[in-house]
């Protein structure tokens, strides 16, 4: 059986097409670069100003001055190039990034997305989250289907504070793949073993069950 | 004319009480000797404008475990503990803004315009006792400029006239807040002669700088 990251990943991946512009959040997100079809070639977009975001160096071959959104030593691919922050978040906001994929503590089904702090705990600060999922033009959410604890992520309406309203397209969990419409969340793929019955009894939010659930190719 | 200049020239510039714009994310692209400089004059109450407040003993994170801020405006402050525990203590007074909101407000002051409407951070609580403004349908924030006494720029090389080259992911918020403060200062790693840059390189232009060090 496939771990979390693995499925996310392989799933995520396959809603990319050839040259499209990413941004990846850190942490399970970062995984889909990994999974990338081979006939798919994306560019990733790093907040902190470059795009062609490459693989992290061989030991002793970092470069101070290149890291990415997180602080950590990558490289550049050949075709990048760096930029200031403005230009960095222009390309955020101007539409001109086709996903960004990030983690969530909730998202509900309005496609409300709520992943920077919660109130009392943890208030990091948003960093470009907000601009991310405001801008782009696809916002896909990567992560384990439910908290830590068993309870679930997904629900009727977020209650911690939101990132963006209304901006989510596609939920990536190990259970399963979903769109976000107007009429609601649809369940479109389920994870191999996986039946209608578990994703969701693990998710607050009613599912739409469409009569042909495929089953994840992955 | 020659903008390099000493160490104790600069420190003269700092006083309690003080704007200042600083360069780098998560430290890269941050100036480390005038950081020093600053913690070293043990000016207080300062507000600081940067990306984020870095990491304890790196970057911008080195004034907060001096305790020389009184208010942080920042995009993030989560690899640093110490800044939240002084927010959680009420020790210090951190605005959090949304990265590319930063990055405009600092634009436009530098650009002489009143203001940008942005989209992000519509329906969040980043709205509260902002203005919001519909254009074609859609809603905006009013995000205000955000000037400076003095900003303290990290660049690759400088000629002495102040031209500047920042080099890879270095550049980041360097280039708009050498734009949005009274005064100038650059820390570069490399200072050469003026008619050594190609015009084409500049990065930022020099008539912008009023004072650089070697870092």
């Amino acid at each position: 059986m496939a771990n979390t990251r693995e499925i996310v990943g392989k799933r995520v991946a396959r809603l990319f097409k050839n040259g499209d512009l990413v941004n990846l959040g850190i942490g399970m997100p970062t995984a889909v670069a990994n999974y990338l079809p081979e006939d798919v070639n994306i560019i990733l977009h790093s907040e902190n100003g470059f795009v062609g975001l490459g693989a992290t160096p061989p030991e002793g071959q970092e470069q101070k001055d290149i890291v990415n959104a997180g602080g950590q030593p990558v490289t550049i691919l050949p075709g990048g190039a760096f930029f200031d922050s403005a230009m960095s978040f222009a390309i955020i906001r101007g539409g001109h990034l086709a996903a960004t994929v990030l983690g969530a503590l909730q998202v509900d089904e309005r496609g409300n997305l709520a992943n920077w702090m919660v109130p009392g705990k943890m208030v990091p600060g948003m960093g470009g989250a907000m601009d991310l999922v405001a801008g782009a033009r696809k916002v896909i959410i990567a992560m384990e289907h439910t908290a830590k604890d068993g309870s679930p992520k997904i629900l009727k309406l977020c209650n911690l504070p939101l990132t963006a309203v209304q901006e989510v397209d596609y939920i990536v969990t190990e259970l399963g793949f979903m769109e976000i419409t107007a009429e609601g969340i649809v369940l479109k793929e389920l994870a191999p073993g996986v039946t209608i019955e578990e994703i969701q009894s693990k998710t607050e939010a009613t599912l739409i069950i469409p009569p042909n659930v495929e089953t994840m190719n992955i | 004319m020659n903008k390099v200049t000493t160490r104790q020239e600069v420190i003269d510039k700092f006083s309690d009480g003080q704007t200042i714009m600083i360069g780098g994310f998560l430290a890269t692209g941050t100036p480390e000797s005038l950081v020093d400089a600053l913690v070293e004059k043990k000016v207080s109450d300062l507000t600081i404008i940067t990306n984020d407040t870095a990491f304890i003993g790196k970057g911008t994170g080195k004034l907060i475990v001096s305790k020389q801020i009184k208010k942080a405006i920042v995009s993030h402050i989560g690899t640093n503990a110490e800044t939240g525990r002084q927010m959680n203590a009420g020790e210090i007074d951190i605005e959090l803004v949304p990265q590319g909101t930063l990055a405009e407000r600092i634009r436009c002051a530098g650009a002489g315009l009143g203001g940008v409407l942005t989209p992000t951070g519509v329906g969040t609580i980043v709205e509260e006792g902002k203005e919001k403004i519909i254009r074609d349908g859609k809603t905006y924030l009013l995000e205000t400029p955000l000037s400076a006494d003095i900003a303290l720029i990290k660049a690759a090389k400088a000629d002495t006239f102040g031209n500047l080259v920042y080099f890879r992911s270095a550049r980041n918020f360097n280039p708009m807040m050498a734009m949005a403060a009274k005064l100038v200062i650059v820390e570069a790693e490399e200072i050469v002669e003026v008619g050594s840059l190609d015009p084409d390189e500049i990065m930022t232009p020099g008539v912008l700088v009023d004072m650089i060090i070697k870092g």
